[in-house]
C-alpha cells in the first residue's frame, strides 16, 4: 500500500510543480536557519570537561570590606594571591590548581622565526591530572617544581609543531620573554569549549599554547591578563607589577569526586573565613560559594544573548514557514476533493485516504528536510567566516544532524495532519454530483 | 462593492482564511522586531566616539628582558624607555601627534573605576559614578583630535608617570561631558574637586572634552558609555601602547614606517601582526557581533517576507482555480473585470486586515516578553505602523497576480461544463 501512495504522491506533487517547490522551499528554510542557530546554541552550551565536569568545583570566599555588604551578595568572582595560596596549600580536595592567564613573547632560536606573543596559562602542579589534559610527549611538572619557580613549560601542540615540526621537544629549551625554560611536556589536542577555567580571557577557544608555573610567573614578573577587581585602597600595593593584596585575580579550581567532599568542603571554606575574620583579614561573615562546572557557566551566562535571541527567531521563522506550508497543502488537498470523492465512492476507507495524504505530506518533508540540512551546513559555514571567538567550534555533529531530520519530518507530518483530516471529511456522494 | 459575498465566500475556506491571516499576524510580529533590533544596532554600530577616527592608529608593543617597575629605579628607566619611542615616533614625517596611552575607545580593555564628590569613597557606593580612564599625557588632544568645550588642556607641568599598578594622587583631570553633566548638573565643573577610585586626595578638574567613548563596546559599559575620565600620567610597564594621528591620507605610509622605526630604537621588544592596528580596525572589531546580527536579521525578515507573499500568491491561486466556473457565472450577469479583480483584492486586504490586528497584538507581545528576557527597549510606534502598512501593501502586491488572472475568465466560462 505505501508504494502505492506514493506513487500517488509523486503523481500529485509533480502535477504541480511551483507549488510544491515553494512549499518544500519553505520548508528547508524553516529547518536550515532554525538547525543552523540550534547547532550554534548546542556548542557553545556544551560540556567543555564531559564525563569529569560534576566533580571538578569553583570556591570563591569573600575578603572585602564590610562597606557595600548586604546578605545574599555573591562574593567576588575570583581570589586573592593571599586566599589562592592558601586554600592550595591546605590540599583539602582530591586535587586543586590554582591559575591566571597572560601572554608571553616567545624569541624562536631558529632565526628564520621573528619573535611572537602567545596565549599562556600560569598555573600549579594538578592542573593536567585534574582536567584530564591529553599528553601528546612527556607530562605536567610536580608540586616540588611549583615551590621551586622552577623554569618548566609545557606547550601546545600547535606550538611544538610550528617551532619544532611536531617532532618530541621534550628536554629542549625554549627561550620566553627573555628567560630559558625547559620543556617538559607536549600537549596533543586540547580545548574546553567554553574556556571555563578563565572566562575573562574569552568565554571560547582562546587556546593557551604554553603552561607554566604560576610561581615562576610571580618571580619572573611576566605579562597578566584577565580581569582584576579591587576595592579599598586597592589598584595600590608597592610598586609591584602584581595587583595589590585587596584584588581578586586568581581562580582556583579543586577535584571533589562525591557530594560527602563537597559538603566537607563547603564546611571548610566556612572555617577558614571564620579563622580569617578572627585573624582580623575578612571582616565579612563567611560568604563561600562553591559551584561545579556547569553550574558555573550557567552562573555566568556564558551563552551570549544574542545567539539565544537568533534561536528564538529562527523558531519563529520555522512556525511561519510550517503555517505557509500548511495553509498551501490545505488548499491542494481541498482541491483535490473530486478525485478523493471517487475513491471514497470506490471503497476506500477514511484511514486509507488520511495514509495516503500523510506519505504526500511526509514526502514534502523528507525532501524538505534534506534541503535544509544542505541550507543549515552552509550556513554553518557562513558563521564559521565570521571571527568571533566561538565561530569556528560551529560544526554539525551526528546528534544534530538527527534532530534536523526529526524535526523536519515531525514538523511536516504535523503540517499535514489538519488538511489531510480536513479533506478526509468530504462527503464522497456530494463530490460525485457536483462533477 | 458590498462586503457580505465576500465574507460568505470565506466563511467556506476558514481553514485557509485563518491559517493566511495568522502567518501574516507572525510575520509582522517577528519582522517588526527584528527591524527594531537592527535600528538599535545600527544606531549603535554608528555612534562616533569623539575621535579623528580616520587618521589615527594604534601601537601596542612589549619589551622582553625590561627592567621590572618593582622598584623606583625600574620606573625611571621604563619611563625612559617610554619617553624615547615617543620622541622617535613624534620625529616622523606625516604624524600630527602621538600620545602613550593605556586604551582606547572599543579597544575592550580598560581600567575601569568611580568618581564621587565625597572623599573615600568605594565602588558599587551610590553616591560614585562609574569611569574609565585613560592614563596619557599632555598630546591627548591633538593626537586623538579629541574636543575641547570647557577648561583648558593638560600641559607639560600636568604630566607625572608612576609604575603600571602604583596608585598615585591624581592632582588633575578632564572628564567628558557626560561625566560632568553627571557631576555637576548646573555646568560649572571646570575648577571642582572630584574624588577619584575612594581616594582622600582631591582631583581638580581642570577642563571638559566634548564626547569620548569608554574601551568597552559590551554591555558590561553600557550603563557608562560616555563616562570617560583623562589622567595625564604616564604608565610605565613592560608593554606601552601609542596613538598615533597622522596627516590625512597618510595613515598607511606611517603605519609601515612604524614597526622598522621602533626596532632600530630598541631591538629587544615583540611587534606582530597586531601590534600597529589603525582605529577602524578596532571599530570593525568591536562592533563585528552586532553588524553580524543586523545581517542576519536582515537576511531573515527578506526571506520572511518572501515566503508569507509567495503563500498568498499560492492560496490565492487556488481559490481563483477553484472558483473559475462561479467567476464565469458573475462575468455572464454583467460584471466587469475589474469588478472580479476588486473582488479579489478587498479579500485579500479583509484576510491581511485581520492579520495585522492579530500581528499587532502580537508584536507588542513580543516586544515586551524580548524586554523581559534581553536588553531591549519599547518599541516605538512608528515601527509598527510601519509594518502594518508594509504588510498589508505586501498582501496587495502577491494577490494583484492571480486576481488578475481571475478577472481574465472569459463570461463564456460558465456555459461550459468541466
Amino acid at each position: 500500500m505505501f508504494g502505492y501512495y506514493l506513487d500517488l504522491a509523486l503523481r500529485s506533487l509533480k502535477r504541480n510543480k511551483a507549488l510544491t517547490a515553494l512549499m518544500v522551499l519553505a520548508i528547508a528554510l524553516g529547518i536550515g536557519a532554525s538547525m543552523t542557530t540550534l547547532t550554534v546554541l548546542h556548542v557553545l552550551s556544551g560540556d567543555p570537561l564531559p564525563g569529569r565536569s560534576g566533580e571538578i568545583y569553583y570556591p570563591q570566599v569573600d575578603p572585602q570590606d564590610v562597606r557595600g555588604m548586604y546578605p545574599g551578595k555573591e562574593p567576588p568572582m575570583q581570589l586573592t594571591l593571599i586566599d589562592g595560596m592558601n586554600l592550595l596549600h591546605a590540599k583539602r580536595a582530591d586535587r586543586q590548581a590554582l591559575m591566571t592567564g597572560g601572554e608571553v613573547p616567545v624569541q624562536p632560536a631558529q632565526s628564520a622565526l621573528d619573535p611572537f606573543y602567545v596565549p599562556a596559562r600560569y598555573t600549579t602542579a594538578d592542573f593536567f591530572a585534574m582536567f584530564g589534559t591529553p599528553f601528546l610527549y612527556g607530562h605536567g611538572w610536580n608540586a616540588a617544581d611549583d615551590e621551586a619557580k622552577a623554569r618548566e613549560v609545557v606547550i601546545s601542540r600547535e606550538l611544538d609543531r610550528k617551532l619544532y615540526g611536531g617532532a618530541n621537544s621534550v628536554g629542549r629549551t625554549l627561550r620566553m620573554a627573555g628567560t630559558t625554560f625547559r620543556i617538559v611536556g607536549v600537549l596533543d589536542r586540547w580545548q574546553p569549549n567554553p574556556h571555563f577555567y578563565d572566562l575573562d580571557t574569552g568565554s571560547y577557544a582562546s587556546g593557551e599554547q604554553v603552561f607554566l608555573p604560576l610561581q615562576t610567573m610571580m618571580d619572573l614578573h611576566l605579562n597578566r591578563e584577565g580581569s582584576t577587581d579591587c576595592w579599598g585602597n586597592g589598584g595600590g600595593g608597592t610598586g609591584t607589577i602584581l595587583p595589590a593584596d585587596t584584588c581578586v585575580w586568581l581562580q582556583l579550581w579543586v577535584q571533589l569526586d562525591n557530594p560527602v567532599k563537597v559538603a566537607a568542603y563547603r564546611q571548610f571554606l566556612v572555617h577558614y573565613s571564620e579563622e580569617q575574620k578572627a585573624l582580623g583579614r575578612f571582616q565579612r561573615a563567611p560568604n563561600v560559594r562553591l559551584r561545579n562546572v556547569m553550574q558555573w557557566l550557567d552562573h555566568n551566562g556564558v551563552v551570549p544573548d544574542d545567539v539565544r535571541l537568533q534561536t528564538w527567531l529562527a523558531f519563529g521563522f520555522l512556525v511561519v514557514c510550517l503555517v505557509n506550508t500548511v495553509g498551501l497543502m490545505l488548499a491542494k488537498f481541498m482541491r483535490r476533493a473530486g478525485e478523493l470523492g471517487v475513491r471514497r465512492a470506490l471503497g476506500a476507507s477514511r484511514r486509507a485516504l488520511f495514509a495516503q495524504l500523510l506519505v504526500e505530506s511526509g514526502v514534502i518533508g523528507l525532501v524538505g528536510g534534506f534541503g535544509g540540512l544542505l541550507l543549515a551546513l552552509s550556513g554553518l559555514w557562513l558563521v564559521r567566516q565570521r571571527s568571533s571567538g566561538y565561530a569556528a567550534l560551529a560544526h554539525l555533529d551526528p546528534s544534530m544532524l538527527l534532530t534536523t531530520f526529526v524535526l523536519a519530518l515531525c514538523a511536516t507530518v504535523l503540517a499535514g495532519l489538519l488538511p489531510a483530516w480536513r479533506a478526509c471529511q468530504i462527503a464522497p456522494a456530494l463530490q460525485l454530483k457536483s462533477n | 462593492m458590498k462586503l457580505h459575498p465576500i465574507l460568505a465566500a470565506l466563511r467556506k475556506h476558514k481553514a485557509g482564511t485563518v491559517l493566511i491571516a495568522l502567518q501574516i499576524a507572525l510575520t509582522l510580529a517577528i519582522v517588526c522586531n527584528a527591524v527594531f533590533i537592527i535600528g538599535q544596532r545600527i544606531q549603535r554600530v554608528h555612534r562616533p566616539t569623539g575621535l579623528d577616527e580616520g587618521n589615527l592608529f594604534l601601537v601596542s608593543q612589549q619589551w622582553v628582558g625590561a627592567p621590572s617597575a618593582d622598584s623606583a629605579d625600574g620606573v625611571e628607566k621604563l619611563d625612559a624607555m617610554q619617553r624615547e619611542d615617543l620622541a622617535a615616533l613624534r620625529q616622523l614625517p606625516d604624524v600630527v601627534s602621538v600620545a602613550p596611552i593605556n586604551s582606547v575607545p572599543l579597544l575592550n580593555s580598560s581600567w575601569t573605576g568611580s568618581v564621587s564628590l565625597k572623599p573615600g569613597a568605594e565602588i558599587g557606593d551610590k553616591t560614585g559614578t562609574r569611569t574609565a580612564y585613560y592614563f596619557t599625557d599632555e598630546q591627548v588632544f591633538p593626537a586623538l583630535g579629541l574636543k575641547l568645550v570647557a577648561g583648558r588642556a593638560f600641559n607639560a607641568g600636568d604630566v607625572q608617570h608612576q609604575g603600571f599598578r602604583d596608585n598615585r594622587p591624581r592632582p588633575v583631570a578632564i572628564i567628558t561631558k557626560a561625566l560632568a553633566d553627571k557631576l555637576y548638573p548646573k555646568g560649572h565643573a571646570v575648577g571642582q574637586v572630584m574624588y577619584s577610585d575612594g581616594s582622600s586626595a582631591p582631583t581638580t578638574i581642570v577642563g571638559v572634552v566634548e564626547r569620548m567613548q569608554i574601551p568597552s563596546s559590551s554591555s558590561f559599559g553600557s550603563s557608562f558609555v560616555w563616562n570617560s575620565t583623562l589622567i595625564p600620567t604616564r604608565l610605565d610597564a613592560n608593554f606601552a601602547r601609542y596613538a598615533v594621528r597622522t596627516r590625512p591620507g597618510q595613515l598607511d605610509a606611517v603605519m609601515h614606517a612604524v614597526t622598522p622605526l621602533l626596532y632600530k630604537v630598541n631591538p629587544l621588544r615583540v611587534l606582530d601582526d597586531d601590534s600597529v592596528r589603525p582605529f577602524s580596525d578596532i571599530r570593525a572589531k568591536a562592533y563585528r557581533a552586532d553588524v553580524g546580527m543586523a545581517v542576519l536579521m536582515g537576511v531573515i525578515c527578506l526571506i520572511l517576507i518572501a515566503v508569507t507573499a509567495a503563500g498568498i500568491v499560492g492560496l490565492t491561486s487556488f481559490w481563483v482555480g477553484q472558483r473559475h466556473k462561479q467567476i464565469g457565472v458573475r462575468r455572464a450577469l454583467g460584471a466587469r473585470k475589474v469588478d472580479i479583480l476588486h473582488y479579489f483584492q478587498i479579500e485579500n486586504l479583509l484576510i491581511a486586515g485581520a492579520g495585522v490586528v492579530l500581528g499587532v497584538l502580537l508584536a507588542l507581545g513580543l516586544n515586551l516578553w524580548l524586554m523581559s528576557h534581553y536588553e531591549m527597549t519599547r518599541i516605538p510606534l512608528p515601527y509598527v505602523l510601519a509594518g502594518v502598512l508594509a504588510m498589508l501593501a505586501i498582501g496587495q502586491a502577491a494577490v494583484f497576480v492571480p486576481a488578475r488572472r481571475a478577472s481574465n475568465v472569459p463570461p463564456v466560462e460558465a456555459t461550459r461544463s468541466v
